[in-house]
């Protein structure tokens, strides 16, 4: 990959569920070690947004460049050995296996590509999240809800990707706890991974991110560094004014 | 009835319970990892009694064939995927496990007079002719309809388990087999003589369940597989492929059913259609624990057995009937103790 390749370069997306075409036309781009955020009312698309890029979702058409290459056919498997981790809204955590095996998961493609590197993987997600090493035999279900997100974190930092998408990680959590997992979100980049955040919480999102779209029924109505977005009319008015307060 | 036929029904149950907990525990595994309602599973046990039967009597088992038809099918399959995705460096391991594996099985067992080997030997043999037909099943028939419902599956699986039982009667005709026993040793425990082959059976099933049990918690493919079953979203975005998880599952069915076939072969005589049954008892064990707890499923699987034998004895013609019918009072306890909980897409 050449410098100054993005990471992630998507053009013209559309997305369909059966006959009803949910994302229009929608193009973005994450630059290596950047955090963009998608932010946005609900409904507007977010997720499946994410979905598409993922590979989770089978239809669509637009071109999607992952480190330099198009990708022909986005597959889920074949991203993750790319380097590409989705934490979904729901966390999807292995409930009844303890913190320490949904770690080890999350590593399970590295692992099939040859790396023996988890245990030290492992040692370096516990420095960021030292609340996981004293919890790691405990299961997942037992966790509260922020410790959940930092596992579903922590678990996609075991794949050490070049690339991580964030569903909503704020979603049902303490602003206290939102604070301390975007700082940590913030951190990441210190390590080259670059990050693509959906939030609902906006301002939140525009704090930590380096540049902003706004998606709204599917389609991307604004975007721009996330400074200028914040100081959007439109944008403070919709997402920042009294009622994007958290 | 006195202690010692109590003691001898007893026996009897626990042996026929060991065999039908291996298999509850092969149900809920491909159940919880792929939502199959395995059905086939007792043919993989008739299979595997009856390859090693053809093997001991120096014919070429019929299964043989299957092998090497089913490979060749999923090799030109896989083939045409892989050339149409691009994905050439897939090709070796298409042709080496679908095309040359059963190659290799086929010469093995027609150049080494396999009667005359020694008995572990032959086993591995069976073995190694049934196991494979496990994820090949699996990637001819439930792969592509991964994304079905449970129902569509269990109609699948009803198919699958007709074709297989007239492919049964095909291979190996209508009479049945027994082979020879692991050991001829008869021990006195009790002032009951218990023959070799029942305390191979029990001592074999148990050492199996350990074996299943440390894959589980210690291997990665193993966790690989309880994440799929708890999580099939979550699992799907570690990696960790539908087919994959799907191919590891039918493998250990196939293993665990042509196994217990093989191990009870010596003291049953096994039909082409005697596997429906007997994987039938393993499913009523399986039901027992809810298709999702292995320790209560193999509970229940030996609880059947005992029912089994002890039934037998009181009211031998309605011993099927007693068995079954132990499904309906588990059902209703079910359905009142637990809660039903809305399948997450």
């Amino acid at each position: 990959m050449k410098p100054g390749t993005p990471i992630l370069d998507i053009r013209d997306l559309c997305v369909s569920y059966g006959k009803v075409e949910v994302l229009h036309q929608v193009s973005l781009t994450v630059a290596p070690g950047a955090i963009v955020t998608v932010i946005g009312p609900n409904g507007a698309g977010k997720t499946t947004l994410l979905s598409a890029i993922m590979g989770v979702l089978p239809r669509m058409r637009g071109d999607v460049s992952y480190l330099g290459h198009v990708q022909r056919e986005i597959e889920v498997e074949r991203m993750v050995a790319q380097g590409m981790t989705l934490v979904p809204e729901s966390r999807a955590l292995f409930g009844e296996m303890s913190v320490e095996d949904n770690l080890l998961l999350g590593a399970f493609m590295r692992h099939r590509l040859g790396h023996r590197d988890e245990r030290d993987t492992m040692d370096h997600v516990f420095t960021i999240f030292p609340r996981l090493k004293e919890r790691r035999d405990q299961m997942a279900v037992t966790l509260s809800g922020g410790e959940r997100q930092m596992l579903a974190v922590g678990r996609a930092l075991m794949a050490k990707p070049r690339l991580l998408l964030l569903d909503e990680p704020s979603l049902g959590l303490a602003p206290l706890i939102v604070r301390e997992i975007l700082r940590i979100v913030a951190n990441l980049k210190q390590t080259g991974v670059a990050v693509l955040l959906v939030e609902q919480n906006a301002r939140a999102a525009l704090q930590i991110a380096d540049y902003g779209y706004v998606l709204e029924t599917g389609e991307v109505a604004i975007e721009g560094p996330s400074n200028q977005l914040a100081g959007d009319p439109r944008v403070i008015e919709a997402y920042l004014g009294l009622g994007g307060r958290h | 009835m006195d202690i010692q036929i109590a003691l001898l029904l007893g026996q009897d149950g626990i042996t026929n319970g060991a065999i039908y907990a291996l298999l509850a525990l092969a149900l809920v595994l491909v159940f919880t990892v792929t939502r199959v309602i395995f059905i086939p599973q007792g043919e993989f046990v008739a299979f595997g009694a009856l390859t090693l039967a053809s093997i001991q009597a120096g014919r070429v088992p019929g299964t043989l064939w299957l092998l090497l038809g089913a490979g060749l099918v999923v090799a030109i399959i896989d083939l045409i995927q892989a050339v149409r995705r691009g994905t050439g460096r897939r090709i070796a391991g298409i042709i080496g496990w679908n095309i040359l594996y059963p190659a290799l099985v086929a010469a093995l067992l027609s150049l080494l007079r396999p009667d005359e080997l020694p008995q572990v030997a032959q086993v591995l043999l069976a073995l190694a002719v049934i196991v494979p037909l496990g994820p090949m099943l699996y990637r001819l028939v439930y792969q592509p309809l991964a994304e079905a419902s449970v129902l569509v599956l269990l109609i699948v699986s009803v198919a699958v388990h007709v074709t297989l039982v007239g492919l049964g009667l095909l291979f190996f005709g209508a009479e049945g087999s027994r082979t020879t026993p692991f050991s001829e040793a008869r021990l006195d425990i009790g002032g009951i003589a218990v023959g070799g082959q029942t305390i191979w059976v029990v001592i074999a099933s148990l050492a199996l369940i350990v074996v299943l049990y440390q894959l589980f918690e210690r291997t990665l493919y193993g966790k690989a597989l309880r994440a799929t079953a708890i999580n099939r979203v979550g699992a799907r975005l570690m990696g960790i492929s539908t087919t994959l998880a799907g191919k590891l599952s039918f493998l250990l069915a196939a293993a665990i059913g042509a196994f217990s076939g093989i191990l009870i072969a010596p003291i049953t005589t096994i039909y082409y259609d005697t596997g429906f049954l007997i994987g039938l008892k393993g499913f009523v064990g399986a039901i027992i624990g809810g298709l999702a707890s292995y320790p209560v499923a193999a509970a229940g699987a030996v609880l059947v057995g005992l029912l089994e034998s002890f039934s037998s004895f009181h009211a031998s013609a309605f011993k099927e009937v007693i068995v079954f019918t132990l499904i309906i009072p588990v059902l209703l306890w079910r359905s009142l103790t637990t809660r039903h909980v809305e399948e997450e897409e």
